[in-house]
């Protein structure tokens, strides 16, 4: 084991100032997770049901869901913390139930850092490792080398408390990375930071796992990290998955309303659903309107269902003349207000029979919003509609 | 008061949004208990002493050395110390289990247990010395409980002697180091533990690197404040020791009741004074005394 590990060390020592020495992305062949039929219950709640994954060796998997979905619940009987009443966990292929905890061998990075306040910066980097009974000099060679990773090659002799939130935040990555574990678990990390700085670690987190070629479980409850970080995402649910995909998948097509409106900001057009016709699926509004999704959705004719569509996607337009295409769906409406976030601009409109449809626009110099109580079509394509049964 | 803070109020606008802290005032019955009771007292016990002392300077130096460097000041000083240290540390291996079973003890157990340590706190230490008397003496409970089924013939000698004075005062002085223990430990993020053990420390480790120094500052504490009441004890050896355990507090006793012999009486309690209030400082700086009662 050591030999490997000071190869690895070896590989990862800094070469030039200015430029992170890291080793080559390897594949990873370590670091496989499966969790079957995983169960907890408190009492008579039930805040994890029967979960399944199966999560590949270098993925980056977030759990996201909001507080009290079993999310951290879930991660802390992967690391060993919880014992589960019911399932199991699998690492490469081997039911890891009765491993306590400190022989699991996953890195872990906790919400409040845990950084131990006694030990100096280079202390704290080097606990996984003289826990495992290292000598010295690979200690040395390690934890230098897990700093600079983290760009805090030059604070080994500082105190926790001498530093920022986000130093400290890279302590504690440091710290789980340093022994190069195949898995590494964390526990929404980000979740003191402010935006920025937020923002900022993301992108190190990521590039570090894809550089070490490491499996990351990811809780989180901040949907814009999940999505920018992960390569696949579960969304958690009172203790039920509702749907598990990459990023781009979960966004555009969610399995449920819930998933739809947890993953930013949706539109969910209500009405009942019409018999299929020859290549989709419709959806009749209470107004008589009748609007077009692809088919494919689990829909059958006469249920209530909504139509979901991500407010980007439509296009606005002055006029009265909601006339839809075979490829376009169309609805009349008048502005009731307009918000200026910034980048975009974000209508609010209102249409016959339906709450409110929200309508995202870049928003461009020069051009002014249009005002309240003006006609407006809104008009977006049938391909990026969904027809999702209506929430029971 | 008023005058001062009108004067800085024109001087200076910052200081004038500061009003004076009157919550100063809060603490002025305490001080007057204090001084009244327990300074005013031992100045002049003292003053008065040192007034009374017939003879000149350089006899009074000569008194002083002859009665620091006698051997009964000499052995009453080594006793004091070793009981002191032997009881601090007693009480050290006892409460520390004790206290970490209370940060973890939920339920009933957990106030079954703070009653057994807290409700002798309350309770006159002269009863408390009497019943290990009852239990310890050679028709004692426990010498007649082992009589009884057998174990030994002869009664053990577990009071009169050195071991009576140590059983007697440990068990005195073990509420102090379980709640200071206890305040410490409380402080200590359970995550820290959670995390050592994550990152894969054994359960010994976590508690060697982690816990143990994490709580060090409790244990100085309970030490110290262990140790500077032992230094000043009196009754326990007094009705639990035999001959040979004079502690310095019954010196003084002695000196006064028997011997009365003032200056001797005050020279020792200022030396006694003088280690107390070293060691207090010592305690002060370990401590942060308002988190030891809870504060944040």
């Amino acid at each position: 084991m050591v030999e490997v590990d000071s190869d690895l060390a070896a590989r990862g020592a800094p070469a030039a100032v200015g430029e992170l020495a890291l080793p080559a992305p390897v594949a990873a062949v370590r670091g496989a997770i499966e969790l079957r039929g995983l169960t907890k219950r408190y009492g008579d709640e039930t805040v994890v049901d029967a979960i399944a994954l199966s999560i590949a060796p270098g993925e980056f998997f977030s759990l996201l869901g909001p507080s009290g979905s079993g999310k951290t619940t879930t991660l802390m009987m992967v690391a060993g913390f919880v014992r589960p009443d019911g399932g199991a966990i699998l690492l490469d292929g081997e039911d890891i139930a009765a491993v306590p905890p400190q022989k699991r061998g996953f890195g872990m990075v906790f919400q409040n850092y845990a950084i131990f306040p006694h030990l100096s910066v280079f202390e704290n980097v080097a606990f996984p490792l003289r826990a495992r009974r290292w000598a010295n000099g690979a200690v040395a060679e390690r934890v230098s080398w897990a700093l600079e990773l983290v760009r805090l090659g030059r604070f080994g002799d500082r105190h926790a408390h001498q530093l920022s939130g986000g130093q400290q935040q890279r302590v504690a990555l440091a710290r789980a990375i340093v022994f190069h574990p195949a898995v590494v678990l964390m526990d929404e990390p980000l979740g003191a930071l402010d935006k920025n700085l937020r923002f900022e670690m993301q992108v190190e987190i990521k590039e570090i796992q894809q550089r070490l070629g490491m499996t990351v479980l990811y809780v989180t409850h901040d949907q814009e990290e999940a999505m920018s970080m992960s390569d696949r995402i579960a969304i958690l649910n009172r203790g039920r998955i509702d749907q598990v995909g990459p990023p781009g998948e979960v966004y555009e097509r969610p399995a449920n309303p819930f998933v739809g409106r947890f993953l930013g900001e949706a539109n969910l057009i209500e009405g009942t659903i019409a018999p299929q016709f020859d290549d989709g699926t419709r959806l009749v509004l209470p107004s008589g309107h009748e609007l077009r999704a692809p088919s494919g959705s689990r829909c059958s004719g006469g249920a209530q269902g909504m139509l979901f569509i991500r407010p980007e996607r439509i296009e606005i337009t002055p006029g009265a003349n909601a006339v839809g295409g075979p490829r376009d769906n169309a609805l009349a409406g008048r502005i009731r207000r307009c918000a200026f976030l910034g980048n975009i601009l974000r209508y609010a409109v209102d249409v016959d029979g339906t709450a409110p449809v929200t309508v995202d626009l870049q928003s461009a110099v020069g051009v002014a919003p249009l005002p309240a109580g003006a006609p407006v079509v809104l008009r977006w394509p049938v391909a990026d509609s969904l027809i999702l049964p209506a929430e029971p | 008061m008023n005058g001062g803070s009108a004067a800085l109020r024109t001087l200076s606008p910052a200081a004038a949004a500061a009003p004076p802290d009157r919550t100063l005032l809060l603490l002025l019955p305490a001080m007057a208990m204090l001084v009244l009771m327990f300074f005013v007292p031992m100045v002049l016990f003292f003053v008065r002493t040192f007034i009374e002392f017939q003879g000149g300077r350089a006899e009074f130096i000569a008194l002083a050395r002859d009665l620091l460097f006698s051997q009964p000041y000499l052995t009453a000083l080594a006793t004091t110390n070793w009981i002191a240290l032997t009881v601090t540390l007693a009480v050290l291996l006892v409460g520390y289990p004790i206290a970490y079973y209370l940060t973890t003890a939920t339920g009933p157990s957990g106030s079954i247990v703070v009653l057994a340590i807290v409700l002798p706190y309350f309770t006159s230490i002269i009863v408390r010395t009497f019943s290990w008397m009852v239990l310890l003496g050679e028709h004692g409970l426990v010498n007649d409980t082992l009589r009884a089924i057998g174990v030994i013939s002869e009664p053990l000698p577990l009071m009169y002697n050195r071991l009576g004075v140590l059983i007697g005062m440990s068990y005195v002085l073990l509420p102090y180091m379980v709640l200071t223990l206890y305040a410490a430990m409380r402080s200590i993020d359970p995550l820290l533990l959670r995390a050592a053990e994550g990152l894969g420390a054994s359960g010994f480790y976590t508690f060697r690197r982690v816990y143990f120094p994490l709580s060090l500052h409790g244990v100085l504490s309970g030490a110290l404040i262990v140790y500077i009441l032992s230094i000043g004890y009196f009754i326990t050896p007094a009705l639990m020791g035999g001959q040979h355990d004079i502690m310095i507090a019954m010196l003084i006793d002695r000196e006064l009741e028997v011997a009365v012999d003032w200056p001797a009486a005050a020279l020792m309690s200022l030396s006694l004074l003088a280690v107390t209030l070293a060691l207090y400082a010592i305690y002060y700086r370990v401590t942060d005394v308002r988190r030891l009662i809870g504060a944040r």
